[in-house]
C-alpha cells in the first residue's frame, strides 16, 4: 500500500529488463519500498537487474519468469505475484520495436511485435486490473509511445501496436475509475535504450532517466497520461491534426 | 468460469479513507445492526477479510481495508445508562456526540473525550483514546469494565479486565485497532457532573519553555489540561488551557434551573477562526496569531459550554479538507519526560520544512494501562497537522520517528499513515505479546487493515 506521502511498498516490472521501467524503479521513493519482482525471461541481463537495483540499496528485489507471447501461462503468473502480497505499482514495460521493411517482407515476424506489444499486453493488463481492482487500491503504469499517436509509413507495425495498447490501456483506465486502482499511460519519444541503439536521433530524443523521473511524477499527481519529454504533448497534437498528404511528405 | 467482469464495482462498493483523506481503498461496506449480521459477515469473510469501522475519524489507514468487508457499525448504537451507578451500556456504533445528548441532561460525563466528539465507542476503544485528563484519569480503555466482542472464529464473547479467563483478550482488544475482534457493546462507567459548563483557567505563555515549566508546575491540580502551540512563531508562544467540570452553584443563579442544558448546535458560539479555502502559509499564520491573541493573557473560572472547551473543530464542518485534495497526515509522538527537548525539536523541524500547521497541540500523560498496543505512556505528546504534499516531508518525519524511537517514545497509531513496520515495530516492544492474543482469537487472519498490511501487523 502507498502510504500518505505516496511512498510504494511494491512493485512489479512486466519487461524486466527494460531500461526504462528500472531507471522508473530507481526513481521512486525508496523509504518504504521492500519488494519488487522483476517479471521477464531468464537471461544474464536479468540477473544483471537484480546486482544493479539491489546494488543502488533497493531492498527485496527479485525475479519471475515472463514471456509475454505465451497468454496461456499469464493467469498463473499473475496470481502467483499478487497471492504473496499487494502490489502498489504495476510497469507494463516490455516490448520490442521489430523491423519495419522485415515486417514488410515477413508479416510473420510484424505478427510477433503485435503478439508481444498488443495481445501480450492485453492479456496481462486485464489480469493485472482484475487483481489491483480486487485488492481496492494501486496503478498500473503502461508504456506506449508516441508512435501511437499518428502511425508513420516508417514505422507503422510497431506504431498501431502501440496505438492499439494506448486505447487498450485508456479503456483500462476509465474501467477502474472510481476503484482505488488506476492507469497511467506512458508516452515516451525516442529513448536511449537498446531498444533504439544505432538509430539515427529524433528531436526531443531523451533518457531513460528522464522517463523515469516524469512517470513517478505522474503517479505521484495521479495523472492520466504523461509524455516524455513533457512538450512532446504539443508537438503530436499538432502532428495529429496534420492532413494526411501534408503528414506523409514529412521526413520519416 | 464467471462472466462478470471483474472490473466493474459491486454493489456497497465504496473508496474510503482515513480524517487525513490519503491513501484512498475499495472496500465493500456492509452496515450491519445485529450480532448475527457480524456473525455472518465474519463466516462467509473473502480472502481480503472483515474490518469493523467506526466514524472514520483515525487520520491514516487504521479504519479501511482495501478489498475486504468493511463493516459499519454506527447503527449499533443504543445507550442504556444507570443513573444510580453511572453505569453505561452502549452499542459500539454510537458515538460520543449521542452519548453526551443522552447523559448530560441526566448529570453525566464521558470518561474520556477526544478532541472531536464525532468518534464511536467503538473507535474509542480500539484506538484506546486520550483526551486532556490523561495525566490524571488515564484512557478510555481503563474506564471499560466489559466489552461483548465477536472474534475471527465468530464467537461473540464477553469480555472483562478482571476475569483471569479474559483479561488478555480485553487489554488487546483495548488499542488493538479492530484487529481482534468486531466489538458490539461496551459498558463503563460515566463521571458525574451537575452542570453542562467549564469552569477554565486559561494563560498565554511567552515560548514553549514558559508553556512546558507551567505545565509540570500545575497540570496535576487540573482534571483537564492541553496546550495549544503556534507552529508558526519562532518561540512556540502557546496558551494554556485548564479546568473542570463546573459546579451548579459557580453558575449565575439565573442560570442554575437549566444548568445541564446541553446544545452542542449552537453555531452561534463557534471560535470562526477556522480560515475559509484551502490552506496556505498566510492563512495558517493570520490564524495562528489570531488565536493566540483570542486568548485572555490570564483568566480565571471562565465559564465554557462543554463543546466550546472539548470539541471547538467540531463547529467547522469538514474542516479536514481546507488541506486540499492531497490530504493531511497528523504526526503525533510520545516521548518520556527525560527526552523533552524532542518538542522543541520536532517544531523547529517541522517550521524547516515548511509545514504549515493551524492546530498543535501540546498535552502530558500520565501513567499507562496495561493494553499492549495502547500509545499513551507517561510524557509529553505533541500532535502537528501537516499537509502530505510537501516536498521533503517524508524524510524529515523520518528523521523525527528516529529521534522518538532513540527516546524511548513511539507514535500513535490512529494518527499514523506513514511510519515504517521497523518503526513500529521497535516503539511497540509488547507487540509479539499482542500478536499471540491476537493468533489466538483470529487464528485465520480475518480482521485486516490497510494499516495492517502497511505495518506487516
Ligand atoms: C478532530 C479530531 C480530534 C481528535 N482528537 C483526539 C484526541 O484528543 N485523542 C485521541 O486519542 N484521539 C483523537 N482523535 C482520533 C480519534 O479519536 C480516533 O481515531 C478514534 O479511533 C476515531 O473513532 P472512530 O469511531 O471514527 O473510529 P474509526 O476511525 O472508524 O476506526 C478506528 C479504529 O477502530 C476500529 N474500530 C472501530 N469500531 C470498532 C468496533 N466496533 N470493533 C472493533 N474495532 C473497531 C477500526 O477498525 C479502526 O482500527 C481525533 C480525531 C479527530 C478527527
Ligand atoms: N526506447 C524508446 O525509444 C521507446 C520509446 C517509446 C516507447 N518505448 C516503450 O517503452 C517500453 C520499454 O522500452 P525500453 O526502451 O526500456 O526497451 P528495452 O530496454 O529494450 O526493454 C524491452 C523489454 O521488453 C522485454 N520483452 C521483449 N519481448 C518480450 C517477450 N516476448 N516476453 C517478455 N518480455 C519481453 C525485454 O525482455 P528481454 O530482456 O527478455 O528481451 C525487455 O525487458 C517498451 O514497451 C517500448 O516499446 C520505448
Amino acid at each position: 500500500m502507498n502510504d500518505a506521502l505516496g511512498d510504494p511498498q511494491s512493485v512489479l516490472v512486466l519487461g524486466g529488463t527494460s531500461e526504462i521501467a528500472l531507471a522508473t524503479v530507481r526513481a521512486l521513493p525508496r523509504n518504504r519500498l521492500k519488494r519488487v519482482v522483476l517479471a521477464g525471461r531468464p537471461s544474464p541481463a536479468r540477473d544483471a537487474a537484480i546486482a544493479a537495483l539491489t546494488g543502488a540499496g533497493i531492498q527485496g528485489v527479485s525475479a519471475i519468469d515472463f514471456e509475454a507471447k505465451n497468454t496461456t501461462e499469464h493467469a498463473v503468473l499473475i496470481n502467483q505475484v499478487f497471492d504473496a502480497g499487494d502490489i502498489d505499482i504495476v510497469l507494463l514495460a516490455f516490448g520490442i520495436l521489430g523491423s519495419q521493411d522485415e515486417g514488410e517482407a515477413n508479416p510473420d515476424l510484424a505478427v510477433e511485435v503485435a503478439t508481444t506489444n498488443y495481445t501480450g499486453a492485453v492479456s496481462v493488463g486485464l489480469r493485472v486490473a482484475a487483481r489491483l481492482k480486487s485488492q481496492g487500491h494501486g496503478s498500473l503504469v503502461v508504456f506506449s509511445s508516441v508512435a501511437g499517436d499518428r502511425a508513420r509509413r516508417s514505422n507503422f507495425i510497431y506504431g498501431s501496436t502501440k496505438a492499439g495498447l494506448d486505447a487498450f490501456a485508456q479503456g483500462l483506465g476509465d474501467a477502474l475509475h472510481g476503484s482505488g486502482a488506476n492507469v497511467l499511460v506512458v508516452r515516451p519519444g525516442m529513448v536511449r535504450t537498446k531498444m533504439t541503439t544505432g538509430m539515427p536521433e529524433a528531436p526531443m530524443t531523451t533518457d531513460p532517466e528522464v522517463v523515469g523521473k516524469i512517470v513517478v511524477a505522474g503517479l505521484r499527481k495521479g495523472k492520466n497520461t504523461v509524455y516524455a519529454p513533457g512538450p512532446l504533448r504539443f508537438v503530436m497534437t499538432a502532428l495529429k491534426t496534420l492532413p494526411r498528404p501534408v503528414f506523409r511528405r514529412l521526413p520519416q | 468460469m464467471s462472466n462478470k467482469s471483474p472490473l466493474r464495482l459491486d454493489e456497497g462498493e465504496q473508496l474510503l479513507t482515513g480524517w487525513g483523506r490519503t491513501s484512498p481503498s475499495l472496500a465493500k461496506v456492509v452496515p450491519v445492526s445485529t450480532v448475527e449480521q457480524v456473525q455472518q459477515c465474519i463466516k462467509v469473510s473473502g480472502p481480503r477479510g472483515v474490518l469493523a469501522r467506526g466514524l472514520g475519524r483515525s487520520y491514516g489507514d487504521a479504519a479501511q481495508s482495501g478489498g475486504a468487508s468493511v463493516l459499519d457499525l454506527t447503527a449499533m448504537s443504543t445507550i442504556a445508562l444507570t443513573a444510580s451507578t453511572g453505569s453505561v451500556r452502549v452499542g459500539a456504533g454510537a458515538s460520543i456526540h449521542d452519548l453526551l445528548l443522552a447523559t448530560v441532561p441526566a448529570g453525566f460525563f464521558v470518561p474520556v473525550t477526544a478532541g472531536t466528539r464525532h468518534v464511536t465507542v467503538g473507535g474509542a476503544i480500539a484506538a484506546d483514546i486520550h483526551g486532556k485528563n490523561h495525566h490524571v484519569e488515564g484512557s478510555f480503555g481503563s474506564h471499560v469494565s466489559e466489552i461483548q466482542l465477536v472474534d475471527g472464529r465468530g464467537a461473540p464473547q464477553s469480555l472483562t479486565p478482571d476475569d483471569p479467563q479474559t483479561r488478555e483478550r480485553f487489554w488487546a482488544t483495548v488499542g488493538g485497532m479492530g484487529l481482534t475482534g468486531v466489538m458490539t457493546e461496551a459498558t463503563f462507567k460515566m463521571l458525574p457532573i451537575t452542570s453542562s459548563m467549564m469552569s477554565v483557567d486559561t494563560e498565554r505563555c511567552a515560548d514553549l519553555d514558559d508553556v512546558m515549566a507551567r505545565m509540570i508546575e500545575r497540570d496535576s491540580q487540573y482534571r483537564y489540561s492541553v496546550a495549544w502551540i503556534d507552529s508558526v512563531s519562532a518561540t512556540g508562544r502557546g496558551v494554556l488551557t485548564r479546568g473542570d467540570h463546573a459546579a451548579v452553584d459557580q453558575l449565575p443563579v439565573a442560570k442554575r434551573a437549566t444548568a445541564l442544558d446541553y446544545g452542542p448546535k449552537a453555531l452561534a458560539s463557534a471560535p470562526g477562526l477556522i480560515p475559509g479555502g484551502l490552506l496556505n502559509k498566510f492563512t495558517v499564520r493570520a490564524f495562528n496569531e489570531a488565536w493566540y491573541r483570542k486568548a485572555p493573557k490570564s483568566e480565571q473560572g471562565a465559564l465554557q459550554p462543554i463543546s466550546e472547551f472539548f470539541h471547538p473543530l467540531d463547529f467547522v464542518k469538514d474542516w479536514n479538507r481546507v488541506y486540499g485534495p492531497g490530504g493531511f497526515v497528523q504526526y503525533q509522538f510520545v516521548v518520556p519526560d527525560g527526552a523533552a527537548e524532542i518538542i522543541g525539536i520536532a517544531l523547529r523541524k517541522l517550521q524547516g520544512v515548511g509545514a504549515p500547521s493551524f492546530l498543535t497541540v501540546l498535552k502530558r500523560f500520565g501513567a499507562a494501562n496495561p493494553a499492549p498496543l495502547s500509545f499513551p505512556q507517561p510524557g509529553w505528546t505533541l500532535a502537528a497537522d501537516v499537509p502530505a504534499g510537501i516536498p521533503g516531508l517524508a524524510a524529515v518525519l523520518d528523521e523525527l520517528d528516529e529521534l522518538v524511537a532513540n527516546a524511548g517514545g513511539r507514535l500513535y497509531l490512529a494518527k499514523d499513515s506513514r511510519q515504517s513496520p521497523e518503526m513500529f515495530v521497535r516503539t511497540y516492544p509488547l507487540l509479539t505479546q499482542w500478536q499471540r492474543t491476537r493468533n489466538q482469537m483470529d487464528p485465520k487472519g480475518i480482521f485486516k487493515s490497510d494499516l495492517a498490511r502497511r505495518l506487516s501487523l
